[in-house]
């Protein structure tokens, strides 16, 4: 089988199954006991905090574990939002984002909040200048994704937050579920206070995930109960998870440099391959793009047919994310960048990891070039 | 641009007579435990200044590390020149221009030990600052306030060119004022004593009072947590002297009436660090006593404790805000730790209305009916004492798992 549908979610490494296991059979004490099983249950998840914080480039403290992407997204928006609610009731943001903060942000409106949806242009890309123009004095909350889900255009987060120095009461919040291991991120230098990562992204497991919360930041926590995670997230602590997740995010990053590497030469490989058959339109930018998403859309087929005509040859791909493809609704992606619906109903996103080959990617061309030969016969 | 090495200047050593050479000792021993990640690393010390040669290691990280290595004033990263006025204007220009943006202004300080250099201070200043402005489109001179000050220094052997000035930890180098006791007690002020007495040279070995089963485990996680902090920021180990105090804390509830317990307590423990210390010959014991901040620590209660022994007992934080002290703790990250919320051996067995006011004569009087020497001896010979290494060494118990 051929796996590159990387970006809904990822194998989890072996030894990251082998930690999680290893902590949930013999160290399953509560961190919150009194008694030294709980201490040691606590000592791990501190430890886990430590490490992931060292790989992050942040503070121990400004580590919070949640249950993944979403959780992160809800709990930085929602909990920002009506933590500053007397302050402002303006937050920005773009019309790209992942379900999980665009959905918060339809949510909020409904309690009061105003929104802006900041427009991208044809690379799916918004402009530093046009977040700083929907500036206004009630604006208290900015949040902007990293790496676009469905077509993997990079925004300017840099330049974002170079200029967020200028005001220093608005909140910056970066999702970075998709970017982890494969763009880089500063935290600190880039004026983030809160950031999403989910652990299933990058090879570790569902249902484990970080909020970055820069020191001096404030939220309103959306859980209430014994007050773990320092207020901000109630819950007994899945300190297995938390392990597997410090374990993942080494590893990961330890192989990117050169994970990143692999990835653009399929990357190239395929788009270079993939663009010479006429039926097929790249949706990916050349410039500003991940390394390990690329979307491409079939003229006259839908994306369902294809993807399951592939699946025939055990290869697995996605529609747009995986997130929405269930309602089979046009990329809402696509769909800002200003493509035509029908483009955009054949939509086919490949999403590669670290242990993707050229071989496999060889084999994918061919495979797609055959459907697109096939399905061509038959939707005419 | 790539330096080449770290100018680092002493603070107050530079004061220092005949035993500067010590404290140079001391700095440069500190300056090498705080690169020990760094091997190719050269460590140069003179009478007056100190040069870290980088050889190829990564001058950032190397920056960051001496941030916190006590006895340094400030340091600067630096290239060494050959003395010869054209290869120094050559690479004064390299080094500004890596430093440049748009629109930046600069100025060059010069110094000159070396008297017999062709050029004197404002002749150099002079020749350097014109060869820049006729080399760079757009820089401008401002020697009140500029963006990138350029400094010269001659020196017998060469010539040092720096850009940028970052001041030091101060204090004085790690070990060069002897060694003292601190009692730790797993609260917020403690580990902030300790830090403002290592910063003054001092070698700490802590005292944790421990009491099983009245205070736990975890409080002496917490101890060994914070001794680990500590160590963190001193660059070498901690030895933490953990006593066994159930059985003296028992003998003082059955001894001493209710409201003069705590004040009792308080000897007993001086007492036992007084007696660790003698064995590891240190010369003073350090408290996080604060005036007047709990019923322990107004003066009445200090005279009444303080008179078991004539050791020093240095209190850093003796004239500090509780505020100020939290500021402190913040900054050394040991105030999460201290915040972890266990009964320790100052918090468990507090009376409801201890004496704010103890006398002398009545502690004195109540303790005299029992003799505490045979339960002191026997804490001292039950101590148990760790070394705690900066660094994981704790996750080492579960390495393989991260």
């Amino acid at each position: 089988m051929i796996y590159f549908d990387n970006s809904a979610t990822t194998r989890p490494y072996k030894e990251v199954l082998d930690s999680f296991l290893t902590v949930s059979r013999n160290y399953y004490g509560n961190p919150s006991s009194l008694h030294s099983f709980g201490a040691q249950a606590e000592r791990l998840l501190t430890q886990a905090r430590e490490a992931i914080a060292k790989l992050l480039q942040v503070k121990t403290s400004e580590i919070y574990f949640t249950s993944g992407g979403t959780e992160s997204n809800n709990l930085a928006i929602k909990g920002a939002a009506f933590r500053h609610r007397n302050r402002g009731k303006h937050i920005i943001t773009s019309s790209v984002e992942h379900p999980s903060v665009r959905l918060a942000m339809e949510q909020l409106k409904q309690a009061g909040f105003e929104i802006t949806y900041l427009p991208v242009d044809e690379t799916g890309r918004i402009s530093a200048i046009d977040v700083e123009k929907a500036i206004r004095k009630d604006t208290t909350l900015i949040s902007i994704m990293q790496v676009n889900n469905e077509v993997g255009t990079i925004q300017p987060i840099e330049e974002i937050g170079e200029m967020l120095k200028r005001y220093p009461t608005i909140l910056f919040h970066v999702d970075a579920v998709q970017g982890i291991g494969k763009v880089p991120l500063a935290l600190h230098e880039d004026r983030i206070d809160f950031c999403s990562f989910s652990a299933h992204k990058f090879h570790g497991l569902k249902g484990t995930g970080i909020l970055y919360m820069r020191d001096g930041a404030r939220l309103t926590p959306l859980f209430s109960g014994g007050n773990q995670e320092g207020k901000l997230r109630s819950g007994t602590e899945n300190v297995a998870g938390a392990v597997a997740l410090a374990k993942a995010l080494r590893m990961t990053l330890t192989k990117s440099e050169a994970g990143i590497e692999r990835m653009k030469t399929i990357q190239n490989l395929l788009r270079t391959e993939l663009s010479k058959n006429e039926a097929i339109h790249i949706n990916t930018p050349v410039e500003n793009a991940a390394p390990h998403i690329l979307n491409f859309s079939v003229k006259g087929s839908k994306s369902e047919v294809f993807i399951h005509s592939l699946e025939e040859k055990e290869i697995f791909v996605s529609t747009t994310s995986a997130c929405s493809s269930k309602k089979k609704s046009a990329s809402s992606t696509l769909l800002a960048m200003g493509v035509p619906e029908t483009i955009a109903d054949s939509a086919i996103r490949i999403s590669l990891s670290y242990e993707n080959t050229e071989a496999e990617a060889l084999e994918v061309i061919k495979a797609i070039e055959n459907t697109v030969k096939r399905l061509g016969r038959v939707m005419k | 641009m790539n330096y080449d090495r770290i100018l680092i200047r002493y603070g107050e050593i530079s004061t220092k007579g005949r035993n500067r050479n010590k404290f140079i000792d001391k700095l440069r021993k500190s300056v090498r435990i705080a690169l020990t990640t760094f091997p190719s690393v050269k460590i140069e010390a003179s009478r007056d200044r100190m040069y870290v040669l980088l050889n190829g290691e990564n001058a950032k990280d190397i920056i960051e590390k001496l941030k916190h290595v006590f006895g340094i004033q400030s340091f600067s990263p630096a290239i060494k020149v050959e003395k010869e006025l054209e290869t120094l204007k050559k690479m004064a220009l390299h080094l500004v221009q890596s430093q440049y943006n748009e629109g930046q202004t600069f100025k060059v300080t010069a110094k000159r030990s070396d008297k017999t250099f062709e050029l004197n201070t404002d002749e150099i200043n002079h020749t350097l600052g014109g060869y820049l402005l006729q080399n760079i489109a757009g820089i401008k001179v401002d020697v009140k306030n500029p963006d990138i000050n350029v400094r010269v220094e001659v020196r017998k052997e060469a010539i040092y060119l720096s850009c940028e000035t970052i001041p030091g930890a101060g204090g004085l180098p790690m070990g060069s004022s002897g060694k003292a006791m601190l009692m730790l007690s797993g609260g917020i002020d403690s580990p902030v004593a300790g830090y403002l007495s290592m910063k003054r040279g001092l070698e700490l070995e802590a005292v944790h009072f421990f009491s099983p089963p009245f205070t736990s485990e975890r409080a002496k996680e917490k101890v060994v947590d914070l001794s680990k902090k500590l160590a963190e920021i001193g660059g070498g180990s901690i030895t933490l002297h953990i006593v066994p105090f159930t059985e003296v804390q028992q003998a003082i509830r059955e001894q001493v009436p209710e409201n003069y317990t705590m004040t009792s307590t308080r000897r007993m423990m001086l007492r036992i660090a007084d007696e660790i210390r003698k064995n590891r010959e240190g010369l003073a014991i350090i408290t996080g006593e604060s005036l007047g901040q709990v019923a322990s620590q107004t003066l009445e209660s200090m005279y009444a404790i303080n008179e078991v022994t004539n050791t020093p007992i240095l209190r850093p934080l003796i004239s500090m805000d509780k505020n100020d002290i939290i500021k402190i703790a913040e900054e050394i990250d040991t105030l999460t730790i201290s915040n972890r919320p266990f009964e320790d051996c100052c918090t468990i067995f507090v009376p409801s209305s201890p004496k704010t006011k103890p006398k002398r004569e009545k502690v004195n009087q109540y303790e005299s009916y029992f003799d505490f020497e045979p339960l002191i001896q026997e804490a001292v010979q039950k101590v148990e004492t760790i070394t705690i290494k900066p660094g994981r060494e704790h996750s080492q118990e579960f390495k393989e798992l991260f």
